[in-house]
């Protein structure tokens, strides 16, 4: 068995599609319709066969007050892994994205939480080097 | 001036405290892993949750939001008291004004 999908669920799809395109960078993988919604998958560029992003329509009446918590406490729902965290947040900044955590290191790892405009919050995280260790 | 001392009397809430100090308005999510993953601690988020409440009746932390996210905000303005408390203190050689 192997994982193929991992989903997240978006306030609006085509919305998701553009923010998850034009500003994390992700490629449009499958577009077909499901009913009033669309199976709608994005995958990063340098692993286009690699495990699909779907953008799950948050319609269960129990998505969204389930996010909004999320949300409140500063918990991102999916974490992403990136060369620089510090180059990526300011590239990222640039193109209007919003920030709740600026890079900071957290032990073995630096990480940083943006807001995907439709709902939740996404990690970005960098292992260290092992000489930069775990100070604060 | 007692709750600032209670407030102050267990080290989760001591090392929260430096924390927002240190870089102030931190999600719940982000204190916990700093407490977790920097400070080696196993505390869970509900736990940090009490501690956050605890500093919070103290006066010297409060949640504000940020769009719908919610930030813990240090305000050490209630520490004077007990600076002046202490320092009236007759001090050390070693540890001079």
């Amino acid at each position: 068995m192997i994982i193929t999908t991992a989903s997240i669920f978006v306030d609006d799809q085509a919305k998701a599609l553009d923010f998850y395109t034009t500003k994390l960078g992700f490629q449009l993988k499958t577009d077909v319709p499901a009913g009033p919604f669309r199976w709608l998958t994005v995958v990063s560029p340098t692993a286009p066969d690699g495990v699909e992003l779907l953008l799950e329509p948050s319609e269960h009446p129990a998505v969204r007050p389930f996010k909004e918590a999320l949300v409140a406490d500063g918990i991102p729902f999916n974490s992403f892994g990136v060369d620089d965290v510090q180059a990526e947040y300011e590239q990222l900044t640039a193109l209007g994205v919003r920030f709740v955590q600026e890079p900071a290191q957290m032990g073995p790892v630096t990480t940083a939480v943006l807001d995907d405009t439709c709902g939740n919050l996404i990690q970005i995280a960098a292992m260290n080097a092992p000489e930069s260790g775990t100070t604060a | 001036m007692d709750p600032i001392f209670q407030a102050l009397a267990h080290p989760a809430r001591r090392l929260l405290v430096e924390e927002l100090a240190d870089r102030n308005d931190q999600t719940l999510f982000e204190l916990t892993v700093r407490l977790n993953q920097v400070h080696g601690l196993a505390m869970t988020r509900q736990a940090v949750t009490k501690h956050l409440a605890v500093l919070g009746e103290a006066g010297l932390v409060r949640a504000t939001t940020q769009g719908r996210t919610t930030v813990h905000h240090l305000d050490p303005a209630p520490l004077t008291a007990a600076r002046q408390w202490l320092d009236a203190i007759p001090h050390t050689p070693e540890d001079p004004r």
